[in-house]
């Protein structure tokens, strides 16, 4: 179909093309974005760089060193990478589950990679990206709404997110979930499945409530009326609800954040780092943030329509919907509008694990870009 | 199967469409989240600003320094010293809080008491907060903590200040002490200062009548607070107003001989007072007690002491003792006597008389009684036979006039809480009281200040000082409260006739100045500084008929509850009295007027004090202002 004469029209690309390649605009994007992020993580140690800035500032370069070798991989090779990185990632994924089990104290959902913490759910969610992506790539529109074929993918999706809400860590398993559901929308799955699901799971909401752990339905109940433990659970949204809304139109300024700084905000340098942002700068700085992400999320869009491939296509979309949810579940719970799951807010807030996984993200985000030429035969996606 | 199909085509459109609905949803989401964002900062932001302040600031009230309380001269009689104190913070000892007291209790020493308390003080706060561990060390001890303090982490030596009575019991009735808040203190007074750890408030005395004045107002400290509580910076201070220092009427000099001598009684109350103004010099209650022990912190062992001893030192005597007045009301029977056409009433004294049933006797029924006796006479030698003739030609109800009319029955209106108003009978109360009528043999036995007759130690100085005067003088304990001099009433003339209080005051000369007078043997013999009185015994018992006629039992050797009260009431010198006094000592009939001589030493000492001393910082004979002492004006 596309006869322009560029480089990525060619099945194969030289190195420097590939580099040339890369779209360079939307790397100074994130680049600008994580930079906010290291600035308020500067911003609350009380003008240091230690302990959060300077790591994360570390983990970046690193990540921007993965996505250009992402980037330059290509799709295809990607594609055959799919499955097997799926299932090294559910094996992690199965091994923290059991580990966090045999731990009687729950929520440990770390392992330990040499000198590495890593986080296997987050690796689970491109793992899935990729695996759901080649699978779809197969399938015609029709195919996807067929039982047995789409019985496959569903597993694909409900195992590993059973096995992550068991850890328990609920918010990456409805991420799994969100990830997996909107690459099966977009595969075209028949609405004749979508409508009646929907109506099913807002019918059982009620119920599953009843299943959700303790503290899990505490801080939904919190949620709903965050002044009744103002002391206790509440304590984290309220003082969110107050540093966020303290900053009012232009904020307090860099560095004068007091909620923040004197400790009232919870867990301020990794989920509630949109909350400093908000009460230093304001209403401005927020949604100034917000058009960022809106951004990066325009030009992944951009990037997938322009694949040649559907492996291509859904890779992208799932990549950057990721992207999204991860912003959507993040503030929405700082802002007290769900309750708190421990999401963060991807780029800004500190931890290594969501840092390099998002950066991965973003690199086969690229490799989709760089490769957004190349055509895959039907035959290559499916099983196998 | 061919490479690319139709169904790609379909798919790509089926990805386009779908794509496009996805991106709607995005914006939806991200508008919804400006929107919670535009809801938060913008439409309540002035709301959350205001309460991200109150978490970022607290607001610390500062104890004010409390008023010292001085005597006329200025001598300090309440003060504040430093009180040396040693804190110890949680989290800045090496190796925990037990290793941190086990070695600070090397140095100074702790009971295992101490420890429960310290400890029991750190579990309930947050690692940051000091505790103390010890207060009012002395100098030695403080130096010796100061001195190893390398050694100990988590300690830190403090210097605070806390209430200071230097002159301890001496005074301990006039100003009282302060002590801890109680819950019922928090009650009745809302200031928020009450609730700071280690604030006192007075509960007795001056202490507790001024309370308001020498608190002062609190100050403002407002610093900044993280979630945790802990001090980041200041924000601003406002150090507050110290208490008002008190100047009191109290002669401290005169104040610590009365007391030394008083204090050779058991039990005794004696009231010094200028009689120009009211200023009270002295006032004097013993057994006392140390004021210290209450702010320090006293001990069960100590409390239970001071509540228990039959001497009552907790009770202000002073004020709150109420005494049969005995012969001493026998000045006011001859006042009443003079304006009631009995001046020159002449009674012939033979030790006793007869009325109705009863036998009454005068105290000389054994030397055959006193002779002719007139009115000074029946004073000087305190005639019972002469004043029963005088009580029964007045009859109860003039009797009560006459003594309502010079003070007796009302509270003085002094500045210190806890006075009682004495008491004096009427027919009414009696029927009320009792559903009797009024019997005339009860009007002979109150003539002599017997039967019901209730006064405190105050109003017999208030009463002494009216006769030495003839005005209504009232009695006063401060003099400068702040700023404000405390105004003085203008004396008014009793209603007496001078004559009246002329032949009272001879009568009273006589007593102690000419042979035969009950006091003579305890008279001021240096010229020119000689007192007039009038002595008194008050029974605590009834002498029974049995007694009478087999001889009374000697006061020596009842027990001592059960002995007879001596009083006395005086004033010095003679012409152009300056001093009034009133000495009750509790069953201290065993002895031969102890009283009188108190009251000699004591109106010696204070002439000897130079009257020229006194200051004129503020007026003496003030007659600027005249506000009558709250309470006192109405009764």
């Amino acid at each position: 179909m596309n006869t322009r004469p560029y480089a990525a029209a060619r099945a194969t690309l030289s190195l420097t093309d590939k580099l040339a390649e890369i779209n360079w605009g939307f790397v100074l994007l994130i680049t600008v974005i994580a930079s906010i992020g290291f600035a308020m993580l500067f911003s609350i140690a009380g003008g240091h760089f230690m302990p959060w800035s300077a790591p994360q500032i570390a983990r970046f370069i690193l990540g921007l060193g993965l996505l250009v070798v992402a980037a330059m991989i290509d799709i295809r090779r990607w594609m055959s990478l799919a499955y097997p990185f799926y299932g090294i990632a559910f094996l992690l994924t199965l091994v923290t589950t059991i580990l966090t089990h045999g731990h009687l104290n729950g929520a440990h959902r770390w392992i330990m990679l040499g000198p590495l913490e890593l986080q296997p759910s987050e690796f689970m969610k491109v793992s899935l990206v990729l695996a759901l992506a080649r699978y779809l790539h197969g399938l015609s529109v029709e195919d996807v709404s067929r039982p047995l074929k789409l019985a496959i993918p569903l597993a694909m999706i409900g195992v590993p997110a059973a096995l992550v809400l068991a850890e328990p860590n609920l918010g990456t398993a409805t991420i799994l979930v969100a990830d997996g559901c909107s690459l099966l929308f977009l595969a075209g799955l028949s609405w004749w499945w979508i409508l009646p699901t929907i109506t099913a799971v807002a019918a059982a909401v009620p119920f599953a409530f009843r299943f959700l752990h303790g503290y899990q339905r505490q801080r939904i109940l919190t949620l709903l009326n965050p002044a009744s433990d103002a002391l206790g659970a509440g304590w984290n949204i309220s003082q969110a609800e107050i540093a966020m809304g303290s900053g009012g139109f232009a904020g307090k300024g860099f560095e004068h954040g007091s909620q923040s700084r004197l400790n009232f905000l919870p867990e301020k340098e990794t989920d509630f780092i949109f909350t400093t942002l908000g009460e230093e700068f304001g209403f401005i700085g927020a949604v100034g943030l917000l058009i960022l992400f809106a951004i990066v999320i325009g030009y992944g869009i951009r990037i997938a329509m322009q694949s040649r491939s559907q492996f291509g296509r859904l890779l992208a979309m799932g990549i950057t919907l990721n992207f999204f949810f991860y912003i959507m579940i993040n503030a929405a719970m700082v802002m007290g509008l769900i309750p708190v799951v421990g999401i963060p807010m991807p780029l800004m807030s500190y931890g290594g694990t969501a840092m390099l996984s998002v950066m991965f993200g973003f690199g086969l985000l690229m490799s989709v870009h760089v490769h957004r030429q190349v055509e895959i035969p039907r035959a290559a996606g499916g099983l196998f | 199967m061919p490479l690319f199909d139709r169904k790609d085509k379909s798919r790509y459109a089926t990805f386009t469409r779908r794509t496009v609905m996805m991106g709607g949803g995005v914006s939806a989401v991200l508008a919804v989240l400006g929107g919670r964002l535009y809801q938060l900062q913008i439409v309540n932001g002035e709301l959350y600003m205001t309460r991200a302040e109150e978490n970022r600031v607290n607001q610390r009230l500062l104890a004010p320094l409390r008023g010292r309380i001085l005597d006329r001269f200025g001598t300090e009689l309440a003060g504040n010293r430093r009180n040396y104190r040693v804190l110890l913070i949680p989290e800045q000892t090496s190796g925990g809080v037990e290793k941190a007291l086990d070695t600070v209790g090397r140095i100074i020493l702790l009971t295992p008491h101490d420890r429960e308390r310290i400890l029991h003080d750190i579990a309930s706060n947050k690692k940051f907060v000091p505790a103390t561990v010890a207060e009012n060390l002395t100098w030695e001890e403080f130096s010796r903590v100061n001195l190893h303090l390398p050694y100990l982490s988590g300690i830190v030596p403090d210097v605070g200040e806390t209430r200071d009575y230097p002159y301890g019991d001496v005074l301990s009735h006039v100003l009282g002490y302060v002590a801890a808040v109680s819950e019922k203190d928090m009650q009745a007074d809302p200031n928020p200062v009450l609730s700071l750890p280690g604030f006192r408030i007075g509960k007795r005395g001056i202490e507790k009548a001024y309370d308001s004045a020498v608190r002062g107002k609190a100050g403002i400290d407002r610093v900044e607070v993280n979630a945790y509580g802990r001090v980041i910076r200041e924000l601003s201070r406002d150090p507050g107003t110290p208490g008002s220092d008190i100047y009191l009427t109290i002669d401290n000099d005169l104040q610590r001989y009365a007391a030394a001598r008083i204090g050779q009684e058991s039990a005794a109350a004696c009231v010094v007072m200028d009689v120009t103004n009211g200023d009270v010099l002295a006032l004097v209650s013993t057994p006392g007690f140390d004021p210290n022990l209450f702010n320090v912190g006293i001990k069960d062992a100590q409390w239970k002491a001071l509540t228990t001893d039959d001497h009552t030192p907790l009770v202000n005597k002073a004020i709150s003792g109420t005494y049969p007045p005995g012969s001493t009301f026998k000045t006011t029977m001859a006042l009443g006597a003079v304006d009631n056409g009995m001046a020159d009433l002449v009674v012939d004294c033979t030790g006793s008389m007869r009325l109705g049933d009863h036998i009454f006797y005068c105290d000389a029924w054994r030397i055959g009684g006193h002779g002719h006796v007139d009115l000074q006479r029946g004073i000087q030698v305190s005639c019972d036979l002469f004043f029963y003739q005088v009580a029964m030609r007045l009859g109860i109800d003039k009797m009560e006039e006459v003594a309502r009319t010079i003070g007796w029955g009302a509270p003085t209106g002094i500045e210190l809480p806890g006075e009682l108003a004495g008491f004096v009978p009427s027919r009414a109360w009696k029927r009320a009281r009792f559903h009797e009528p009024w019997e005339e043999g009860e009007t002979l036995v109150n003539g002599i200040g017997q039967g019901y007759m209730l006064a405190t130690p105050i109003q017999l100085c208030m009463f002494a000082a009216r006769i030495a005067t003839g005005n209504a003088v009232w009695p006063s304990v401060t003099r400068v409260v702040g700023k404000a001099v405390q105004p003085r009433a203008v004396p008014k003339h009793l209603s007496f006739s001078d004559k009246a209080f002329a032949m009272v005051r001879e009568g009273m000369r006589m007593a102690v100045n000419e042979p035969g007078g009950t006091a003579y043997g305890s008279r001021i013999t240096e010229p020119g500084f000689e007192m007039a009185g009038k002595t008194g015994t008050a029974q605590v018992r009834r002498i029974t008929r049995q007694e009478r006629a087999n001889g009374l039992t000697p006061q020596s050797k009842l027990p001592w509850k059960d002995r007879e009260h001596a009083l006395f009431i005086g004033f010095a010198p003679i012409e152009n009295p300056r001093y009034a006094l009133s000495v009750v000592v509790e069953h201290g009939g065993a002895r031969s007027e102890p009283q009188v001589q108190l009251a000699r030493d004591i109106l010696f000492y204070a002439q000897k004090r130079q009257t020229a001393m006194l200051p004129t910082a503020y007026p003496t004979n003030a007659a600027e202002l005249y506000v009558p002492p709250a309470g006192v004006a109405k009764s």
